[in-house]
């Protein structure tokens, strides 16, 4: 069993995965900022945006389903948010009763909070689309454009380059673990001792995969200086952006410092 | 405890964005003079390691299970700054790749985790380590300790950065966090107790290389101190008066303020030609579905027009193809 299914990428042709990475990476950071900065309650605002991130989904043809599917699994923090319902002060909107407890839902306590959840299921959305449409070395490249030191850009090379096989070998830890400690079906029939001793064997995998993490590296470094590396990253220097990728990002960023503008004037 | 984007308000997001840098540039210096042209190939690797170390659990109760996230683990065989540079790789690669945590909160969660979590995992091990006077059961206590604090100082970060925000009530929020992570920092500091037992005796040498002269990290062991206490007194505090939260958070939030004054200086200024906010709203579900409408046709239309060209070229390609094949 291999861990290919981590890798969200899925390969395709369509003008969004054509993009440039750069493009694609500010773009999404524009947009992800765009929501945070849309003041709560602005919902003709929120439509437009949500309207535009389906339009690029649909456009990549990554498939709508796959897109939304995985925005909900980012959905439990939700709950973090939950409480502001009751305490934002404001007009009562809804009285609950449970048993003694009273609970109060606030107009405004309810606006924020579903403005806060619609907010970080746009905002996931465009990080999914991102992910999906653009393979890791090129977000590599988009990384090292905006900036990001390239030591760094290299250390998440290296760690995405061995990350699957690493977890091959935790997988294969997991196995080794299951054969030995007779797993059941019964849900009632725990595998192996008490949970101290559960807690200290999983310690014990953790240990060896590091161990084993330290060694590889040792042979990867040797291996990298046979190969003639001497500490310093060399990189291929940046293509060029071509015209047609300056104007959709002046376009994106266009549409989105509109929206923005217009939002204050609906902000709550 | 990865914060995903639109919980933290622009200016908790920015201010952290910031710290993080700083920091994280400061490590990639450090760990540059010490590690020299192995710190690629070791920190990218351990970050996988860490990022795989995830993945074992271990059944707690009730079909919930405990795994592990590497903090103090990374910090206590690594030292400080290569465990700030590990945890923010895999921090990263999290929030880029499978969206866990996002990426304008990226800033946060790489504080958190990264560094403090970090800090606080450094100032209690070696703490601890140095009381026990170099006796076997410091490195377990120790890296008990480091791992509990570090999992729970950081949910304690996490929670006054939402309270700040202005996301989740500092009363509610603040005691939740701290009770749940409270359970789950055990089971980190029982997997971190795990794993050095076994290095230990797999190979001792790393475990002691991680506890090298103290004094080099005597400013991450004050920082360390520092971040534990202030938020260890800071929390209850902000629990018992969420008011006195609120006030920072509107100090803080000057993106915030400004936007409102500025809401203020034109009331009720909607679009221009349309009068109320609900009408703007119902224009903007039409523009939004034909926007959408609009796009979908343009797709199903090219690739009618991509589809049909292809089956022409095959139609084309289909002589040359036999004569390739009679050779």
């Amino acid at each position: 069993m291999h861990i290919h299914f981590l890798d969200p990428y899925r390969s395709g042709n369509s003008l969004i995965h054509r993009l440039d990475p750069r493009v694609k990476l500010v773009l999404a950071l524009a947009f992800i900022l765009t929501c945070a900065l849309t003041p709560p309650g602005a919902w003709p605002i929120y439509i437009l945006l949500f309207a535009s991130i389906l339009a690029i989904e649909i456009l990549s043809a990554l498939g709508l389903g796959y897109v939304l599917k995985r925005a909900v699994l980012a959905f439990p923090f939700v709950l973090a948010a939950l409480p502001i319902i009751f305490t934002t002060p404001g007009t009562v909107w809804q009285e609950l009763g449970i048993s003694r407890w009273e609970l109060i839902i606030t107009l405004p306590g309810l606006v924020r909070f579903l403005s806060i959840a619609f907010k970080s299921w746009l905002s996931v959305q465009a990080a999914i689309v991102l992910a999906a449409s653009t393979p890791f070395p090129e977000l590599l490249v988009a990384m090292r454009a905006v900036r990001i030191p390239r030591l760094l850009v290299a250390i998440f090379g290296l760690m995405w380059r061995y990350l699957f096989v690493l977890a091959d070998e935790a997988l294969r830890l997991i196995r080794a673990r299951a054969a030995r400690s007779g797993n059941s079906n019964q849900p009632s029939i725990k595998a192996g001792r008490d949970l101290v001793w559960r807690a200290r064997v999983t310690g014990g995998m953790a240990g060896n995969l590091f161990l084993r993490a330290l060694e590889r590296s040792d042979r990867i470094y040797l291996a990298m200086v046979s190969r003639g590396y001497d500490g310093e990253v060399r990189t291929l220097p940046l293509p060029a952006i071509t015209s047609a990728n300056w104007l959709g990002l002046l376009a994106g960023l266009a549409i989105l410092g509109i929206l923005l503008s217009l939002s204050f004037l609906f902000g709550s | 405890m990865h914060i995903p984007d639109g919980f933290l308000s622009v200016s908790v997001s920015v201010i952290l964005w910031i710290v993080s840098i700083v920091v994280v540039g400061y490590a990639l210096k450090r760990v540059g003079k010490d590690l020299g042209e192995r710190q690629v190939p070791m920190m990218g690797m351990l970050a996988a390691a860490i990022f795989a170390g995830q993945m074992l659990n271990f059944a707690v109760a009730g079909g919930t299970s405990g795994h592990l996230m590497g903090a103090a683990l990374a910090t206590i065989l690594l030292g400080p700054w290569a465990a700030v540079l590990v945890l923010t790789s895999v921090v990263s690669i999290q929030a880029l790749i499978f969206q866990d945590g996002g990426l304008l909160a990226l800033g946060a969660n790489i504080f958190n985790m990264g560094i403090v979590g970090v800090a606080v995992a450094f100032m209690a091990y070696h703490t601890v380590k140095k009381l026990a006077g170099g006796r076997k059961w410091g490195l377990y206590l120790g890296g008990f300790i480091a791992a509990w604090l570090s999992i729970e100082v950081a949910a304690l970060s996490v929670a006054l950065q939402l309270a700040l925000s202005n996301t989740s009530p500092a009363n509610l929020a603040i005691p939740a966090m701290a009770g749940v992570h409270a359970l789950i920092g055990t089971g980190e500091g029982l997997i971190t107790v795990g794993a050095l037992a076994f290095l230990s005796t797999a190979r001792r040498d790393l475990v002691e290389a991680g506890e090298a002269d103290p004094i080099k990290g005597s400013l991450v062991w004050v920082a360390g101190l520092l971040i534990a206490l202030v938020l260890a007194i800071a929390s209850p505090l902000a629990s018992a008066r969420p008011d006195g939260l609120e006030r920072i958070a509107g100090q803080l939030g000057f993106l915030d303020a400004a936007r409102a004054s500025r809401s203020q200086i034109i009331p009720d200024y909607v679009l221009p030609g349309v009068s109320n906010t609900a009408l703007a709203t119902i224009l903007a579900g039409i523009i939004g579905v034909l926007i959408v409408f609009g796009v979908a046709l343009a797709v199903g239309y090219t690739r009618r027009s991509v589809y049909r060209s292809e089956r022409r070229s095959e139609h084309l390609s289909e002589r040359p193809d036999h004569q390739a094949s009679s050779k």
